[in-house]
């Protein structure tokens, strides 16, 4: 059996003193997509921030592992060298940094080949044009005084770009208005295929709508605490999580 | 392909500005100060009468001048050992090819002789106290535009302009680096651009340090008429010694009535050099002074470029940057008098300091009784990209005239782990991710010059980031 893309053991996460999460696992194989639900707090982002290696987290137990490659200590560079991307919920905004020279600095690092100016910008404007993203927006300064929809389009592009071989989506679809989430969402399936995966965060329905779930898995109390297929993101969007409390697997 | 790649970070050693020369300078004075090598100096230099007089006086200056009780210490720095004036084996040329290899090596290194044929209406090159290559294009030259070495504008058509403006802006009284200009300073360009005259493409001065423990003293000055226009760049490297060197350049510019004279200075010294350089530009009505300085290096900076308002509608811009890195001291800043109705001054700097770095901002700015709707805008923006760093501004303001609009900011902030964090989930290595988030801090100063300059600004950037291993 191939190796699974995402396998998270008995992951225990810590800010400081305080513990978020405690031996949550997780399995994410190629060609699966996955949706992660859970409260406000309950840890999702410190989840996705734990599998990119934020040096704002602390793994103080546990291991994720991607392609069989323990990567618990890796540096965030290196996961995303190995395919692992992260849409954040709270983009960066870089000032004097645009679009464009960030993106090709990125797909240069991530390939181990800066790409050809001409033909990156080819490639570039057909995915801001598929996205929705005017053009004009390669040259401005990465995400300084985008709206929070832009922003989010901008993490699209980017994931477009890279093309990793694991998309975590943190809320990739929060502040977006209704014609821009099927954008994000028409941008989600041009990117998946059978060799990828996905992890979706999100409080909404609509985004998941038009996209293939294959599993979907509740936070609470500091692990995963049910996971079942898509009929789930239904069951919770109308009677929210008290509705499936009863269902908790452990 | 656009020049501002601030993501381009490729690999670049500090090779390129540490190359030492293996040439023996021809002649050079004992280290020290005493009558006897101003006099040598002056004997060297076949100086006129008025300008030994004028050296000699500078070092009496000198001697009863104390040194700055403010700013930080200059403890290394030591005149006994320091020798002032150093001949390199070359006769001044106007053609490339007749200047010596191994000193024609460092500046093709430096990119200098390639950025005049590409893009220089004339190019100075001066290597230790002595100008080795200068030249105009011709095109220039007919317009009536003057651009030689001080030399041989001390001897020229031009001899009674320049004795008539040589520190007189900035007198040799000022301070006792001033002083010490006075007395032996050698080498640097002479500029005359006549009236309505407007040079389109920019000229280089470069000087390049190469003598262990010595003194580089170049005099620029540049005198514009009405209505003239002129961009002139500056270049300054060395590579690095285990004694200390001594920079003190002296800069005069005068901007006459309606012209403009922007003044771009990228610096870049190595770790030994005590970099006490002074700047001024006195501008007629509606005349327009642009500086913009890129100081990077250096163990201890001292730099206040001053622009002298003194005409109804005169402009100043200062936009600059400094870097400073471990066991540096980089004192810089500008000054601003406001003398002219209506004139105007924007100043934007930013600082980075790292790996215990110092720097320090001042902004003196004065405005006089009469200088009634004077504007002044001042931002000032540190980077601090760890927390042994350190980063202050001094403003000191002086308004004694009631109708005056002032806007002044400054912000000190540390580099967002954050946001590196953030690069970096974009495959880019820590410290290119740092080099490009204090690329993007420093563009705004980047975008001000020009494109090979921008290049060489942002490949300085990496290389201070990367400590110069690549
Ligand atoms: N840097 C931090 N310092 C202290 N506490 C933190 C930090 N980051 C996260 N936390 C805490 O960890 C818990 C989980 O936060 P996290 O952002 O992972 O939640 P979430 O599930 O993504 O919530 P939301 O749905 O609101 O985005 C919260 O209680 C939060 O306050
Ligand atoms: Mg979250």
């Amino acid at each position: 059996m191939t190796k699974p893309l995402l396998d998270v053991r008995n992951l225990h996460v810590n800010v400081g003193e305080k513990l978020i999460l405690r031996g949550l696992n997780l399995t994410v194989n190629a060609g699966e997509t996955h949706v992660i639900m859970g409260q406000n707090g309950s840890g999702k982002s410190t989840l996705a921030a734990a599998i990119m290696g934020s040096p704002m987290f602390d793994v103080s137990d546990g291991t994720v592992e991607f392609l069989g490659e323990d990567i618990t200590r890796l540096s965030p560079d290196k996961r995303a060298k190995l395919g692992v991307f992260l849409s954040f919920q709270n983009p960066e905004e870089i000032p004097g940094v645009t679009v464009e020279n960030f993106l090709r600095a990125a797909v240069g690092a991530v390939t181990g080949e800066t790409p050809r100016l001409f033909k990156f910008q080819k490639e570039l404007f057909a995915k801001m044009d598929e996205l929705g993203l005017d053009r004009v927006y390669a040259s401005r300064e990465l995400n300084v005084g985008f709206s929070g929809g832009e922003k989010k389009k901008t993490e699209i592009l980017q994931l477009l770009m890279l093309n990793p071989k694991l998309a975590i989506l943190d809320e990739a679809d929060s502040g977006l208005d209704v014609d821009a989430v099927r954008v994000v969402s028409d941008g989600i399936n041009k990117y998946r295929n059978a060799d990828n995966a996905m992890l979706i965060i999100t409080h909404n329905q609509r985004l998941v709508d038009d996209i293939k779930v294959d599993y979907v898995h509740v936070l609470d109390d500091k692990h995963i605490t049910l996971t079942g297929g898509a009929e789930l993101i239904s069951r919770i969007a109308d009677g929210g999580f008290a509705a499936v409390h009863g269902d908790i697997t452990e | 392909m656009s020049a501002r790649e601030l993501t381009e970070y490729e690999e670049y050693s500090r090779e390129v500005y540490d190359r030492k020369g293996t040439d023996a300078p021809k002649f050079q004075v004992k280290s020290g100060l005493t009558p006897e090598i101003i006099s040598t100096i002056s004997d060297e230099k076949r100086d006129p009468d008025w300008m030994r007089a004028f050296r000699l006086q500078s070092l009496e200056i000198y001697e009863r001048t104390a040194l700055p009780t403010w700013g930080y210490p200059l403890d290394g720095l030591d005149m006994a050992n320091i020798v002032t004036y150093v001949r390199p084996d070359a006769r001044q040329s106007h053609d490339w090819d007749t200047v010596p290899d191994e000193i024609k090596n460092t500046f093709e290194a430096l990119g200098i002789p390639e950025a005049e044929r590409t893009g220089l209406a004339g190019v100075g090159a001066q290597y230790d106290s002595e100008v080795v290559y200068h030249s105009i294009k011709q095109e220039v030259a007919d317009l009536g535009v003057v651009y030689t070495d001080m030399d041989s504008a001390l001897r020229g058509e031009y001899a009674e302009m320049v004795r008539e403006h040589f520190m007189k802006l900035l007198p040799a009284t000022e301070h006792k680096f001033l002083a010490l200009h006075g007395a032996v300073w050698s080498g640097g360009s002479f500029v005359y651009v006549p009236d309505g005259v407007a040079v389109d493409i920019p000229l280089q001065s470069y000087f390049r340090f190469n003598a262990a423990g010595a003194g580089q003293f170049e005099h620029t000055l540049i005198i514009l008429g009405k209505n003239a226009s002129l961009h002139f760049i500056e270049g300054c490297s060395a590579p690095k010694y285990n004694v200390a060197n001594l920079h003190a350049g002296c800069v005069e510019l005068y901007v006459g009535e309606g012209s403009r004279l922007r003044y771009s200075t990228i610096e870049n010294w190595s770790r030994n050099m005590y970099n006490l350089n002074s700047k001024r530009a006195t501008v007629e009505r509606g005349g327009t002074i642009e500086w913009v300085s890129g100081s990077f290096g250096s163990h201890t900076s001292f730099l206040y470029p001053m622009s002298i308002l003194r005409g109804d509608d005169a402009r100043c811009e200062y936009t600059g940057i400094t870097f400073a890195g471990a066991g540096q001291e980089l004192d810089t800043g500008t000054q601003v008098a406001h003398i002219g109705r209506n004139t105007s001054s924007r100043i934007s700097a930013k600082s980075i300091s790292k790996n215990g770095g110092k720097s320090t901002f001042r902004g003196g700015i004065t405005v006089s009784e009469n200088a009634e709707g004077s504007r002044i805008s001042v931002s000032c923006d540190s980077l601090m990209l760890d927390s042994e760093s350190r980063s202050d501004t001094v403003p000191v303001i002086d308004v004694r005239c009631d109708d005056t609009d002032i806007g002044y900011e400054a912000k000190i902030g540390r580099i967002s782990e954050q946001s590196i964090y953030y690069l970096m989930s974009r495959g880019l290595s820590e410290n290119d991710a740092k080099g490009m988030i204090v690329g993007g801090f420093a563009e705004p100063i980047s975008k001000e010059l020009p494109l090979e300059y921008a290049v060489e600004m942002n490949r300085l950037i990496s290389l201070e980031i990367t400590g110069g291993v690549s």
